[in-house]
């Protein structure tokens, strides 16, 4: 069953026109807002397919920008987004991408402040669902729908059951779990979406592995 | 999972002897693991959205790229010269169907039943039937639950997407959800509202997603007017005793494959259709040359 609650038929809540080009937009935008953690200094959003073609029209732009505003689909603040970003003092670049892409609602979001910078790239795939499918050049599958952890480690055995054993000390289940790296031997992505909330001092735990680089906590 | 098609929804509640919004509140509770009281205070916040939309575009709303607004205006007008030949309440579910799909296009808040696209007819046929069957709140919740109930099975045995099946399974399973809810709040039987959903299915068959520079307007907007009035008639006509000669779950699955063989041009993507006409291309120009 693809649709298992009467709320996923009557509803979302949501800023019109399109749950897939503004709903799943300001969704990408959060996902990529809760990845980076804090408000980026500059976001070079990156459109393509359908998404480059209508954005205007459907809010796009403004929905994507809301949702690196930390505004949830159905903020009244989405229309006004790119002045409010101004005013929080974060700059917005977009850029109409030609390159075809495997989903024709795609988009490509660059964060950038003095620490640190990050790239996303998310895809709207209907009625307001989306999945991240690139995190720093790493392929993933992340639905943004419930509380996820994700570890950058050294590609070395026996890092994915040492944070795996410390989730299940916390008795926190695993419902997905992905692994995935640049170059054998060399830096890996742990994507692991659980069940339970997950409490900042697990992930100080996780931090303390060795061959853990960086966690990242995505909260529902 | 309580019920996987209608046939199974409406024995279900026929043997219970309870409203089919009830079989989808006890779905839900067992889906969830949330309790009763939450769960219908989530659909009762998504009724008071539904609510302030129509209100909002009866208001008079105009959307970003100009193309729709104001009808929902218009058609109250109408009624209040008491000149329409179509009767009150029809008249008065698609101005409030007209007017939620306004305030989507306008960018205003909507509760998507099931899709943003689509969202009119539900909450219009509500809000116009509200005026002489007098509901309770609860009641109001129901019928949002019945609809429910019908778009789930849609959802998983066929699609409510115009991009996967066009616009029969975004405006049409809208309208086939509105018509059993309309039965089902009038008093109608749960088979009666079964009957509902297939009449107005059936009618709704091969309706192509054909968007004017793919936006969610042209058509659109008028798409869920006449959504709603069909799914009006269809309530009426199940509540008269009428039955679809073919079942309801056959309906859902003729519509499955009907979306399977429509062509990709004619599936959300701009490129056929009322998209493909003159001045469909015309206006994109316009809307596009003027904004990109």
């Amino acid at each position: 069953m693809k649709y298992r609650s009467a709320f996923d038929i009557i509803g979302p809540v949501m800023i019109g026109p399109s749950s897939s080009h503004t709903a799943g937009a300001a969704r990408i935008g959060r996902v990529a807002r809760t990845l980076f953690n804090r408000l980026p200094k500059k976001a070079v959003i990156s459109l393509y397919g359908s998404f480059a073609k209508t954005y205007k029209g459907h809010g796009t732009d403004v929905a994507i920008v809301g949702g690196l505003l930390d505004f949830d689909t159905f903020d009244e603040r989405i229309p006004t987004s790119l002045q409010l970003a101004e005013e929080a003092g974060m700059e917005v670049v977009f850029q109409v991408e030609d390159t075809v892409t495997e989903h024709p609602n795609t988009v490509r979001i660059n964060l950038y402040d003095d620490q640190s910078d990050l790239e996303v790239v998310g895809i709207s795939i209907g009625g307001g669902t989306i999945e991240i499918t690139e995190l720093n050049s790493f392929e993933l599958k992340l639905s943004g729908e419930h509380p996820a952890i994700l570890v950058v480690h050294n590609d070395q055995f026996g890092v994915i059951s040492a944070v795996t054993q410390i989730l299940a000390n916390h008795e926190i289940n695993i419902g997905h779990m992905e692994v995935s790296r640049k170059e054998k031997g060399k830096m890996a992505l742990m994507v692991i979406e659980v069940d339970q909330k997950i409490d900042q001092e697990i992930m100080k735990e996780i931090e303390k592995l060795p061959n853990v680089t960086q966690t990242i906590r995505m909260v529902d | 999972m309580l019920f996987r098609n209608v046939a199974e929804l409406v024995e279900l509640a026929e043997s219970k002897q309870v409203k089919i919004a009830e079989i989808m509140i006890q779905q839900e509770i067992e889906v969830t693991g949330l309790s009763r009281e939450e769960i219908i205070a989530k659909m009762d916040r998504n009724l008071t959205v539904m609510e302030q939309a129509v209100e909002r575009g009866l208001n008079g709303v105009t959307s970003v790229s100009g193309l729709t607004g104001g009808d929902a205006v218009l058609l109250q007008k109408y009624i209040q010269s008491g000149k329409a030949l179509s009767g009150n309440i029809l008249l008065d579910a698609v101005s409030k169907a007209v007017a939620t799909n306004e305030v989507n296009a306008a960018m205003g808040t909507i509760c998507a039943t099931p899709t943003a696209g689509s969202a009119g007819v539900v909450p219009g046929t509500l809000f116009a039937v509200k005026e002489v069957l007098n509901p309770t709140r609860m009641e109001m919740i129901e019928f949002l639950f019945t609809s429910a109930a019908f778009g789930f099975v849609v959802a998983n045995n066929a699609s409510i997407s115009g991009a996967a099946g066009g616009c029969q399974a975004e405006v049409g399973s809208a309208s086939g959800m509105a018509a059993a809810s309309i039965v089902e709040l009038a008093g109608g039987t749960p088979r009666q509202a079964a009957e509902a959903m297939a009449i107005t299915l059936k009618n709704m068959l091969g309706l192509v997603c054909d968007p004017v520079a793919g936006l969610v307007e042209v058509p659109c907007v008028k798409r869920n007017a006449m959504g709603a009035s069909n799914a009006m008639t269809a309530a009426d006509m199940a509540l008269a005793g009428i039955t679809s000669r073919i079942p309801c779950d056959e309906v859902i699955h003729a519509m499955f494959l009907i979306g399977q063989s429509m062509p990709s041009a004619l599936r959300e993507t701009a490129e056929g259709g009322l998209a493909a006409t003159p001045t469909g291309r015309r206006l994109e120009a316009e809307i596009f040359g003027k904004k990109n």
